[in-house]
């Protein structure tokens, strides 16, 4: 870890203008990402910016029946809310499907959004890898690849994004509120949060310099069955091989994210439309662009498996 | 005291003490958080340092030049060592590589440098700055690829390479039933939780090493030779270890290291190997490819068994002795095993827990489990048709105690055997397909000198020291009973101090050898301790007791303390054994049953009942054999279901070197888990009647899990461990 100063901000204005004024500046909340990623100097801040005083940790009702939620609520706590679990209970059982209690305890909303991915060659600064040392090389590319991306990869990078909670605010059309470093506001859909690799895997959302993401908020309640399936090779407190967040109503309509397969939580709206015809055909428009790796292949059938299986339990 | 006929009654016979289901005496102590672990005794020594370890970042070259200037500037930096310019070293006997690499690199992550600091921070930030140039060169990586221009190795344990009787390959074409198939099994972490970490010390030319090792002679044999400086200048102390399963069996480069870094700064250093490090620059269990074949009769006997194990190793490690089990675990006239070492440049492969058999048995029991179905018959009574109470290669010698039929049996039982459908793929409870599946379990009893000393003061308290270790398996607690037993006092009245190389030399832990022949060595110090109360109260007849506290000889009765006198009384043993072993086998037994569920849709495999019944000899606690039984049954779960260092085949490392790449199982993988222990005694293996039984529970296991894959979903997989792509495509059809 390299040495860094450290400041505690005093409001998401003054802690999104610090973070564009200091060269190398973070910002800090749980730390459970962070933190491990400076132990190995894949992340080097200068300076740390702690957000975890700024008051946002509420949740509340919106204006339009949604709710907002802030950036530092807990995932426990947010797993937890009464109204979450009643009227988006996908958000809550994704939460509770990632890490383990401690984690949770600890992890905020928006750090969870922007925690990074788990290869294994990106934890390894031995390794070549274009997304920690851009233009270094892929050691994934040709190499253990069971876990990664089979869909939105490129040449140059075939991470998997590994958020659970993402993949259910996918689902439910979330948006993500930020301060900009002039202290000015601005709301992103998630769909447009976050990058495919390309040339660039080092650059893995839209945020700017020092944009701090104050909450993420939710439309009015959409009801059908929620359901989050994580498959993983243990029981709990390991990343999905893929996951499946669904949102079925009565009529075989609803929507369909995934987990485990891409650098981003996966939604395709023409896949959904073919939600009434079954796993195959929602599995086949979602996987369209598929480039699996011979080690990850097997992706493709789970996917399609597991929906399958959601979809049951949905009629159930 | 040498043990060369089998034992009579003694003392420990009475069973007031031993055999009894006892809590662990350091139990509080580690409930509390207050047993010191090496790397968290600030107390020892003041002004420590911190040093933190640079691994190289290729698997094979050379190290070109390595530029200290950065580093060394680094603020708090005491000191920077290398094998350049660290003074001439020798090599450990039991290291294959060299702890401290440069300029030629054996493997990925052995040590090159060593930065020492005020604090960890500093000193892991300066370790980033240490520069190297290295040139790199081609490295074998792959079994699979090394495995045809493997050679035959002697391996330095588990009997020769190669074994054969009868007429294998004649029996085996001419057998109506055959299996020929091949296994492998991956190379795995002993993914202990506390790392190997020390605290070394120089006091003039004398090393003192607060440490986490298993084998506390063998260390300090190595580190003395290793500095090239006598083995009585070194002290290895090691109270407390947070696991080990093989993986601190040896001198490492923690220790080392410490010691190094300690002389260049001047001061005591402290180093602990961070996770990527215990797995890319230490031990591990190495990979396995084996093929069996079985070829029996229509009536189900064994008429021919051939198992043969190709493993990898730097040039100098041994084989990994997947073969063992298969020379005395079934009947069969016919026979040959062999095993085959190929050159891997990968970290040395070496002893994890129950070396040889965990692995080994993974693919015989899946092979026994193949031949009864082809035969039609159950896979229990298969295993019975082909017992033998003799070592099938040498008939003249029988088995000291051998009562595997009766495991399966009581298992058979107690699990309800009897209801599984024999039919693959039949049974559904839901979205899951439920299998049943069955396993011997066996490993050898292995026998090895140890010695105690035993103090009686007069407050009557017993002391007892030795350097055996305990490692989580419960040491101190059985050798505290072992001592109350023999000296007629309660538990209380006894103090064990272990893992010190000032204390007589034992056994130490690994090969499950540590509960019988440590508690012997103490029962063999006891006897000494015995005669020298009695003689100095001038009991001489035989019949002198130790009883409640107190020694009783016709109507005469002294209270120990009062014995013991204020210069108190002493003595120190040690137990040898004689030819018992050459003249029967001694192994122990068991029978795992396990079921699964699998998922129909996406494989998911998840255990629901697991059973293991032990054949082991005497059982000296109870409760803490529970223990190791339990926690062997989930490494083996572990192993069937998730445990694998992946290679790459290009660069040469195990990538997923860290506890979130390689998967050990968490709690909720493991449902309800049964013990049983059969009533056994067994007075040919020492005075204790004992055997080992921690690593008994892990053999078998897996397999017992494959096999119930199998039964639930027809899918039979040959290559560990049994992830959910391996049956996915192969899946019955969903109703
Ligand atoms: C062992 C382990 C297992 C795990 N398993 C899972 C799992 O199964 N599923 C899963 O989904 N996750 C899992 N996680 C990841 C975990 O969910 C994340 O580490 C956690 O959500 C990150 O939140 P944090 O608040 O600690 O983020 P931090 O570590 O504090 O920050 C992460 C990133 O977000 C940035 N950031 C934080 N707050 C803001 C803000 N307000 N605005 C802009 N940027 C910000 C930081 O600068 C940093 O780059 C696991 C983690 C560990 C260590
Ligand atoms: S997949 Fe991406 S993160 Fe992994 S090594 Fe390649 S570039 Fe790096």
């Amino acid at each position: 870890m390299k040495s860094f100063t450290y400041e505690r901000a005093a409001s998401p204005a003054e802690a999104a203008a610090a973070a564009a004024r200091i060269a190398g500046a973070k910002f800090i909340a749980g730390g459970t990402n962070l933190l491990d990623l400076m132990k190995l100097e894949i992340e080097t801040p200068a300076h740390l910016i702690d957000v975890n005083g700024l008051a946002l940790d509420k949740i509340e009702a919106t204006a339009d029946g949604g709710l907002r939620i802030g950036a530092l609520v807990r995932n426990t706590d947010l797993a937890a809310d009464q109204r979450v679990r009643r009227d988006y209970g996908l958000l809550a059982r994704a939460l509770l499907a990632g890490a383990s209690g401690q984690l949770r305890n600890k992890a905020t909303t928006a750090g969870n959004l922007l925690q990074r991915t788990r290869c294994p060659y990106f934890y390894d600064t031995n390794q070549p890898c274009n997304k920690r040392k851009p233009g270094s090389g892929c050691a994934a590319l040709g190499g253990f690849s069971r876990a990664h991306a089979v869909v939105g990869v490129s040449d140059a990078c075939i991470a998997v994004y590994p958020s659970d909670m993402a993949v259910a605010l996918m689902a439910l059309d979330a948006t993500v509120e930020t301060v900009c470093a002039d202290g000015t506001t601005r709301r992103i859909p998630i769909a447009q949060l976050y990058r495919l690799p390309g040339e660039t895997p080092h650059v893995e959302n839209v945020l700017e310099s020092g944009e701090l993401i104050s909450a993420v908020s939710l439309p009015k309640p959409v009801g059908g069955a929620h359901i989050y399936r994580k498959v993983r090779d243990r029981a709990s407190y390991a990343f999905a091989l893929v996951s499946v967040g669904a949102i079925v109503q009565r009529d075989g309509t609803g929507r369909v994210a995934l987990g485990g397969v891409a650098p981003k939580p996966w939604r395709v709206a023409a896949a959904e439309a073919e939600l009434p015809r079954g796993a195959k055909a929602v599995t086949a428009a979602l996987l369209a662009d598929a480039k699996p790796t011979r080690e990850n292949a097997f992706k493709l059938p789970l996917v399609e498996r597991t929906l399958g299986a959601v979809l049951r339990d949905a009629r159930a | 005291m040498k043990f060369d006929a089998p034992a009579t009654f003694n003392p420990i016979d009475r069973l007031k003490v031993v055999g009894r289901p006892t809590d662990r005496i350091d139990g509080p102590l580690k409930a509390t958080g207050t047993a010191p672990y090496a790397y968290e005794r600030h107390d020892v020594v003041p002004n420590q340092a911190y040093g933190y370890v640079v691994g190289s970042a290729i698997a094979k070259g050379r190290i070109a030049s390595i530029d200290l200037k950065d580093a060394a500037a680094a603020p708090g930096v005491l000191a920077v060592v290398t094998a350049q310019n660290a003074g001439k070293l020798d090599k450990g006997e039991f290291n294959v590589a060299r702890l401290f690499g440069g300029p030629d690199i054996q493997h990925y992550h052995q040590a090159i440098a060593l930065v020492v600091a005020e604090t960890f921070e500093q000193a892991r930030a300066a370790a980033q700055l240490v520069r190297v140039d290295y040139v790199p060169a081609k490295g074998a990586f792959d079994l699979a690829a090394a495995k045809d221009a493997a050679i035959k190795l002697e391996p330095s344990f588990g009997g020769p390479a190669d074994t054969a009787a009868g007429d294998f390959a004649g029996a085996f074409a001419k057998a109506p039933v055959r299996l020929d198939a091949t296994y492998s099994t991956p190379d795995q972490s002993h993914a202990m939780m506390e790392p190997h970490a020390s605290i070394a010390a120089w006091d003039g030319d004398r090393l003192t090493v607060w440490t986490s090792n298993q084998m506390i002679d063998w260390g300090t044999t190595d580190m003395a030779k290793t500095l090239r400086i006598g083995k009585e200048k070194v002290r290895l102390v090691s109270p407390y270890i947070g696991g080990g399963f093989g993986g601190k069996l040896f001198l490492r480069a923690d220790a080392l290291l410490a010691a190094l870094g300690a002389r260049a700064a001047k001061r005591p250093v402290k180093v602990a190997l961070p996770r990527p490090l215990m797995i890319n620059n230490t031990t591990h269990r190495p990979a396995t490819i084996q093929r069996i074949r079985i070829g029996a009769t229509k009536d189900g006997k064994i008429a021919a068994i051939g198992h043969e194990s190709w493993s990898g190793n730097l040039p100098g490690g041994d084989p990994e002795t997947a073969v063992g089990q298969t020379r005395l675990l079934y009947a069969g006239k016919n026979r040959m095993t062999a095993m085959r070492t190929a050159h891997l440049d990968l970290a040395e492969g070496n002893a994890m827990r129950a070396p040889g058999e965990a692995p080994g048995m993974m693919a015989l029991e899946i092979a026994i489990d193949e031949m009864a179905e082809k035969l039609n018959l159950d896979p229990i009574e298969f295993r019975i048709r082909n017992d033998t109470q003799v070592d099938p290669e040498h008939p003249q010698r029988p088995f000291s105690q051998r009562q595997l039929i009766e495991c399966l049996r009581i298992g058979s039982d107690r699990f309800g055997w009897s209801k599984r459908n024999p039919a693959p793929g039949k049974t559904r409870d839901g979205r899951w397909l439920v299998g049943l599946g069955v396993a011997a379990a066996f490993r050898n009893n292995l026998l090895a000198p140890s010695g105690a000393r035993v103090r009686l003061d007069d407050r009557g308290i017993v002391t007892v020291e030795t350097d055996m270790t305990d490692i989580g398996t419960g040491s101190y607690t059985i050798i505290a009973q072992t001592a109350a037993e023999m000296m007629g006092v309660s538990l209380d009245k006894v103090v064990v101090r272990l893992g010190d190389s000032a204390f007589p030399v034992s056994c130490g832990s690994g090969g499950q050898f540590g509960a019988n022949n440590s508690t012997s060595g103490v029962y063999a110090a006891c006897v000494k301790l015995r005669e020298a109360v009695a003689r100095k109260l001038g009991f001489n007849s035989p019949d002198v007791a130790f009883v409640d506290g107190e020694v009783r000889s016709g109507n005469r009765s002294v209270a120990l303390a009062e014995a013991a006198g204020e210069r108190g009384l002493a003595a120190e043993d040690a137990i040898e054994y004689g030819e018992l072993d050459k003249t029967y086998q001694q192994s122990t037994f068991g029978a795992h049953f396990v079921e699964v569920a699998v998922d129909a849709a996406t494989a998911e495999i998840r255990l629901r009942r697991m059973l293991a019944v032990c054949a082991a000899g005497r059982i000296l606690n109870p409760k803490s054999a529970r223990s190791q039984v339990i926690g062997a049954m989930t490494m083996g779960a572990g192993a069937a279901l998730m445990e694998e260092l992946v290679v790459d085949k290009r660069r040469g490392f195990f990538v997923n070197h860290d506890l979130a790449g390689y998967e050990v199982p968490v709690h909720a993988d493991i449902p309800h888990q049964d013990v049983i222990f059969l009533d056994e005694t067994d007075p040919i293996s020492s005075p204790m009647k004992a055997k080992g039984v921690g690593e008994l529970g892990i053999c078998g296991v897996g397999a017992a899990v494959a096999n119930a894959i199998y039964n639930a979903t027809g899918v039979r997989v040959r290559d560990y461990p049994i992830t959910l792509d391996k049956l996915l495509d192969r899946l019955p059809e969903m109703a």
